[in-house]
């Protein structure tokens, strides 16, 4: 075969034959790896040839952002998803050619920042599909984050826009609806070991045809799913919010023409990434780097490490991440690459530069390199359903390397923040509500990350999700209205559970629920960092700590109210697991990941949001905010004098001067007393290969090469660009092996 | 002319040396990197976050589990000031992490002031949010 020369002719003519009679159009390579703006169409090329005048673009610009708000509200008001009440969507209009313009203000980026891969794929496959097509008043739907988005989760309506016969643009409104039909309920199933346990997997497809959805492709979505009546009553709000943006944009162009709108969106994105290349220009030229180290696969504690070198030179910037732990081929947190960089595109506005225009033009100058088949650029038959994890990862990425890049630069455009708390701490839940409805969903607690500290100040308390600085933390009292979660503690800041710092992180706080009234209940939860710390903190501030689930079973907690309604003094985690107040109960702490189980009436389940990390030398904190800390109750007195090195007097805090001056002196001198000279100390500590007793994942010392190291099972070291992926035992395996040889050693091997 | 690089780094142009911003100590070649001329300790992640939980009934407790995870510390060695708490796996090396072209960054600062102070920028992280929740509380959520 390989003697067969064909010609440039019979080449083409092979191309079109296989072009034609592809069995099965799957995520395209060609769209899913490309981030950049496409060329100027002609349509776009003519529009900017006529010259429009830089004033009217800007008015226009004004009115296509009144217009997204407007949209972004319909959906926030209108929406019956939890995500959509408290800002999990957004809003956004596209391109003819697919690449995102602008997105509503308030909106969710990386959801818009994945937008334009679906549509791109309509444009490439069924705009000529005879069986198909793309005609005015269609709108189509997606899920599959393999098509381009965050994740399953997420659903969207994109409706092509046509003015007099000829496709002008894109919109679309994108919510986070939760319950998709998974193995789990509410959307996210960490259980998910292929990606036929994550539930309806919707790629592209006509669901809207003369601005109505079709009946009976909504009730196959319906039947697909645990809450057919969400299903149903948000894909009327996307599609109606996306035709209101579709008039607003209609009006828009018939009052300053087609042109001067078509070079509006062009002229938005071109603007845009000239703007990056620029702030680029002046950031030093050199590399910086990150590690961060992930802890577990939601089924069983893994290290995985994501490495990153940002490599700048002149106007180029390039992220490396080379080096990354591989995918699981059975667990569920994985992502593929166009989900990874929706979420660089995210965390670049989030963390550095907040003040560009949230569009996909901000990556667009990036370049970003990966090895193929792992965590951050899986691709195949594996599940990527709790994406969250590598996603929420690369949202803060950015910040200390890019720090350490950008402190020099003269203008500052935004303050210097360490990283946020980077993990989905909430609870996801599934079953039957009080009134007999099925549901899944998670709650709006997500969005309550503690911020990083700042350069000038202490981060802000559970400020808002690592993807979004709009999205809300949610109201309980509407939550146990519609199922049986009951909240017995709630928005109360986790003491002492501090990323430390010349300026501490913001905190977290608490959430302690259980259930009631329901036949059958459930949660799960999906975070990692109960091992390795989650959120760096930067220039010698700490990270946050470690977090765990705390769980009380096999007790009614309404019961023992009933019994003695002060059983419990209050309802504070630490004490609660330290004190054990409630008679019979089985307390234990875990993983913060933790698969779907059924919590019977009044049993209680208890996690935390995290810390930001800490900025600083802890040591040249001002001892008035160690005061203060104490004083708002956020902090013991221990830590007072153990990590800041404070003397006050515990009655009236009153700060002795003086004498935490001295104190701190003595500590700084301890510090050069205790410190090894950098050379020597690697000769004791660093070793060739990673530790053979932990689990680990990614590269070591050099990385070229990737180490897979799972005790008992594996540890092979493998060339980074030629890695298969990672199939982890069943964890229930794992334990029965580990008791069948505990009872063999107990019977003397008299199995 | 001399260049500030971090919170408490800086580079001396003309001495191609890094410097300690606190004390001025001069740390080492600006081509090479810093850490080489800080002390390290190599910190149990219990001391600083420390468990809550009572160890003798749980595994877990809020600490790091210093098997998994170290806490890096570097020093300045003439100050004791701590530039970086670094998180690793135990035996990770550490990691090289700010590595610049000292010619471009002369040629970049040839025509610029020097900077002592590190400017202030707007805060414009915490400005969306409270635009955000403006618009939450704006659009009226029915109360139970
Ligand atoms: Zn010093």
């Amino acid at each position: 075969m390989d003697d067969v020369k064909l010609s440039a002719e019979d080449k083409a003519l092979l191309d079109q034959f296989l072009a034609e009679h592809r069995l099965f159009l799957g995520p395209d390579p060609e769209i899913m790896r490309n981030h950049t703006l496409t060329e100027r169409s002609q349509m776009e090329q003519a529009a900017i040839a006529k010259n429009p005048d830089p004033h009217q673009i800007h008015h226009i610009r004004g009115l296509i952002n009144a217009a997204l708000s407007e949209g972004f509200q319909m959906v926030n008001q209108m929406g019956a998803a939890p995500g959509a009440k408290w800002g999990d969507l957004v809003t956004g209009v596209y391109t003819a050619q697919g690449d995102l313009a602008m997105i509503a203000p308030h909106g969710i980026i990386a959801f818009a920042a994945c937008c334009f891969y679906p549509i791109r794929f309509i444009i490439k496959y069924w705009v000529d599909d005879p069986t198909v097509g793309v005609r005015d008043g269609d709108g189509f739907i997606h899920n599959d984050a393999r098509y381009g988005g965050i994740h399953n989760t997420d659903q969207s309506m994109m409706l092509p826009l046509f003015y007099k016969g000829e496709l002008v643009c894109w919109v679309s409104s994108t919510v986070h609806e939760g319950e998709n039909g998974a193995c789990e309920p509410g959307g996210l199933p960490a259980a998910a070991e292929s990606k036929y346990d994550e539930g309806i997997k919707m790629s592209p497809f006509k669901v809207v045809e003369n601005f109505q959805l079709k009946r009976d492709l909504v009730t196959f979505l319906q039947n697909s799913v645990r809450d057919p009546k969400l299903q149903l009553e948000d894909m009327k709000v996307k599609l109606h919010a996306a035709m209101r943006l579709r008039e607003r944009m209609i009006s828009i162009i018939e009052q300053f023409g087609k042109d001067a709108f078509v070079a509006t969106l062009r002229m938005h994105l071109e603007d845009t990434e000239t703007e990056m290349r620029r702030r680029i220009k002046e950031l030093p030229d050199g590399t910086t780097r990150v590690l961060q180290f992930m802890d577990s696969s939601l089924r069983e504690n893994v290290l995985q490490k994501i490495s990153l070198a940002i490599h700048k030179k002149g106007d180029r910037l390039i992220m490396d991440f080379r080096g990354t732990a591989p995918q699981f081929m059975n667990r569920s947190v994985n992502t593929n690459i166009a989900s990874f960089k929706a979420a660089l595109c995210t965390g670049l506005l989030q963390n550095v530069w907040p003040d560009l225009p949230h569009t996909m033009a901000v990556l667009s100058p990036i370049e970003v390199i990966t090895d193929r088949n792992t965590i951050i650029d899986a691709e195949g038959e594996m599940p990527q359903a709790m994406s969250l994890m590598p996603l929420f990862k690369a949202c803060v990425c950015w910040t200390i390397p890019m720090n350490k890049l950008n402190y020099s630069v003269p203008h500052r455009y935004s303050a210097i923040i360490a990283s946020q708390y980077d993990q989905a701490a909430t609870f996801i839940y599934g079953g039957i509500t009080q009134h007999g409805d099925a549901t899944g969903n998670f709650c709006g607690d997500i969005n309550g990350n503690g911020q990083g500290a700042r350069s000038h100040a202490d981060g802000e308390h559970s400020i808002s999700p690592v993807f979004g600085f709009m999205c809300d933390s949610g109201e309980h009292e509407i939550n146990e209205e519609d199922t049986p979660i009951i909240r017995l503690g709630a928005q109360r800041l986790a003491k002492d559970r501090i990323g430390f710092g010349k300026y501490r992180g913001g905190m977290g706080y608490e959430q302690i629920a259980t259930a009631r009234g329901s036949g059958m209940w459930g949660f799960m939860t999906g975070c990692e960092g109960s091992k390795f710390p989650s959120a760096q903190g930067l220039f010698g501030g700490y990270s946050c700590p470690s977090y765990q689930l705390m769980k009380i079973k096999g007790i009614n907690i309404f019961e023992e109210l009933d019994k003695n309604p002060k059983v419990v003094e209050e309802f504070d985690i630490v004490r609660l697991m330290n004190e054990r107040p409630i008679p019979g109960g089985k307390y234990s702490s875990n993983d913060m990941g933790m698969t779907f189980e059924l919590c019977n009436d009044g049993e209680i389940y208890m996690i935390c949001q995290g810390s930001g990390g800490g900025y600083g030398d802890v040591l040249e904190r001002d001892p008035e905010l160690v005061m203060k800390d104490l004083r708002e109750d956020l902090m013991s007195h221990d830590n007072a004098w153990d990590i800041y090195r404070v003397v006050y007097d515990r009655e009236n805090l009153i700060v002795d001067v003086e004498a935490t001056e001295k104190a701190r002196a003595e500590e700084r001198k301890a510090r050069i007393q205790r410190g090894k000279p950098f050379e020597a100390f690697c000769k004791d500590w660093v070793t060739p290969e990673p530790p053979t007793d932990v689990p680990y994942l990614g590269s070591w010392d050099d990385n070229t090469e990737t180490w897979a190291s799972i005790p008992g099972m594996m540890r092979v070291k493998t060339p980074s660009d030629q890695i298969q992926g990672v199939f982890m035992p069943n964890p229930k395996d794992v334990r029965i092996a580990q008791l069948e040889a505990e009872l063999e050693a107990c019977r003397g091997g008299k199995g | 002319m001399k260049v500030l690089i971090t919170e408490y780094l800086r580079i001396d142009l003309d001495s191609e040396k890094w410097e300690c911003r606190r004390c001025s100590h001069e740390i080492g070649p600006a081509r090479e990197n810093y850490k080489r001329g800080l002390l390290v300790h190599d910190r149990d992640p219990r001391e600083i976050h420390k468990p809550l939980l009572d160890t003798r009934l749980y595994e877990r407790t809020y600490s790091p589990d210093p098997k998994w995870c170290r806490i890096l510390e570097y020093y300045c060695p003439n100050c004791g000031t701590m530039f970086e708490a670094e998180y690793l796996p135990p035996g990770h090396p550490p990691l090289h992490d700010i590595e610049l072209d000292i010619d471009a960054l002369k040629a970049q600062w040839k025509d610029r002031q020097e900077i002592t102070e590190s400017p202030m920028g707007p805060d414009l992280a915490l400005a969306k949010v409270k635009a955000g929740r403006a618009l939450h509380a704006h659009a009226g959520h029915k109360h139970g």
